[in-house]
């Protein structure tokens, strides 16, 4: 089974209480979390990757335990093989690009040097066709290279499977579809086991994956198209 | 011209000891504050905060309570051989606490400031606590730490009051530029004491101008 997760998760705050109750199984590579924001999408995924304790449940990914409250098993974010891309990147500004990339692959307390080059990290440049701006920093690039920059800083730690916080969003409409057919295509030819959150119908549709729909903390389907959020209070 | 040599270069060696354990006293707390959830943290900051507001004469006399041969650690530091009271060590250690609020805001304003998603994203991608401070949180925070200490060092070379209490003044060891300069014009030096005074003031400016220079906001993003 490559992907068994099963959270319970209540968080309150002053005039808040949003209680996270889901469950996600599936044998497929490509699983969508589809939902609009404040659905839980984002909690789930900080929970699959050990930034969010859960009050319960199991977290399982090909098998290896992550998170299980019944054994008492929460391995820190750190040793869970888990890439996490976020919705804005999170690429370090004050890196280039290349050490943005290496910066998993040495885990002790100096960051990449600017003119060393890891092997590694060279593959996923000239992989993702950022060989150009290998010295640039993040603040300097384009908004589809920032995204392959992330990709690669993700992928390059070799991890067990990939989480994508609306990976998306931040592009312009014009960009989304390549990146869309380039995330696909990386997935197909790598084998990746992918999690996606989107709010966006047109993501679940090119990702064509295990989807799952998610609403105030519960899923509530697993639809094969999804409908826009409009449609669906309209009907 | 000896007369001005000679606490020019005790007050820069003062300066520059005071700076040196501020920076890595004031980023440590500072860093421990900013991570710290707890109610009590804004009392922390406020106690911390005292020397800025506190009279040096006040700091000095806490410090030769606690310091002095009779004092609370005195009396054990005696015991060891080490003497802070009318040394140029005790002078440092007024500069450190005097200077010790402007390291530690800066530094806390930095960490603070720091996107606390880039330190997960470190976490995520397999560091340590430790690692995640010293290739995310320090080089995002170092300029606004080096504004800091750069007003830390200014502070702590125009110190006088807390000096005055806890080294004296006594000339060619614990006589620093401030406390010369009024040695100076007790004695109806004002030449020397102009001197001194044109001295510090450029220091002194010097120091602010490469703190402006650092701080945060300016040159934010214009890394090559």
């Amino acid at each position: 089974m490559s992907l068994d997760i099963a959270i319970r998760k209540t968080l309150r705050s002053d005039d808040r209480h949003f209680e996270l109750d889901v469950t996600i199984v599936s044998e497929q590579r490509r699983v969508v979390l589809f939902g609009p924001s404040g659905s839980g999408k984002s909690l789930t995924l900080r929970a699959v990757a050990g930034l969010l304790t859960p009050d319960a449940g199991r977290v399982r990914v090909d098998g290896r335990v992550l998170y299980d409250s019944a054994s008492r098993i929460d391995l820190p974010a750190r040793l869970r093989d888990v890439a996490y891309v976020y919705q804005d990147y999170a690429l370090f500004p004050h890196l280039t690009v290349a050490q943005n990339i290496a910066f998993g692959l040495d885990r002790g307390w100096l960051n990449p040097r600017r003119r060393q080059r890891d092997a590694r990290a060279q593959r996923w440049l000239d992989s993702l066709e950022l060989g150009d701006v290998a010295d640039s920093y993040p603040s300097r690039i384009s908004g589809g290279q920032r995204q392959r920059v992330a990709l690669a800083r993700a992928l390059a730690t070799e991890p067990r499977i990939v989480v994508l916080d609306e990976p998306f969003a931040a592009l312009d409409p014009a960009l989304r579809g390549r990146m869309r057919a380039e995330l696909l295509a990386l997935q197909q030819r790598l084998d990746l086991q992918l999690m996606v959150i989107t709010h966006d119908p047109a993501d679940v549709e090119a990702l064509d994956g295990h989807t799952f729909e998610i609403r105030d903390g519960r899923v509530v389907g697993t639809p094969a198209v999804a409908r826009s959020w409009d449609d669906a209070r309209l009907s | 011209m000896g007369a001005i040599w000679v606490p020019l270069a005790l007050t820069l060696k003062v300066a520059l000891w005071a700076t040196a354990i501020n920076l890595v006293l004031g980023v440590a707390v500072a860093y421990g504050l900013s991570r710290w959830r707890s109610p009590a943290r804004e009392l922390v900051d406020s106690i911390l905060t005292l020397p800025l507001v506190l009279p040096p004469t006040v700091l000095g006399y806490y410090l030769l309570v606690l310091l002095g041969r009779r004092g609370v650690f005195g009396a054990w530091l005696d015991r060891l051989g080490i003497e802070l009271v009318f040394t140029w060590q005790g002078a440092v250690i007024a500069s450190t606490l005097v200077a010790f609020p402007l390291v530690q805001k800066a530094a806390r304003a930095a960490f603070d400031a720091v996107d606390p998603q880039l330190e997960s994203a470190a976490r995520v991608l397999g560091l340590r606590e430790a690692a995640v401070f010293f290739r995310v949180s320090l080089p995002l925070a170092a300029r606004g730490i080096t504004a800091g200490a750069l007003l830390a060092f200014a502070r702590a070379l125009g110190e006088f009051g807390a000096t005055l209490m806890i080294a004296g003044n006594l000339p060619g060891r614990t006589q620093t530029l401030s406390v010369a300069i009024y040695a100076a014009v007790q004695a109806g030096d004002d030449g020397t004491a102009g001197i001194m005074v044109a001295v510090t003031s450029a220091t002194c400016v010097i120091a602010l101008l490469l703190a402006g220079w650092l701080a945060p906001d300016h040159l934010r993003r214009s890394r090559p």
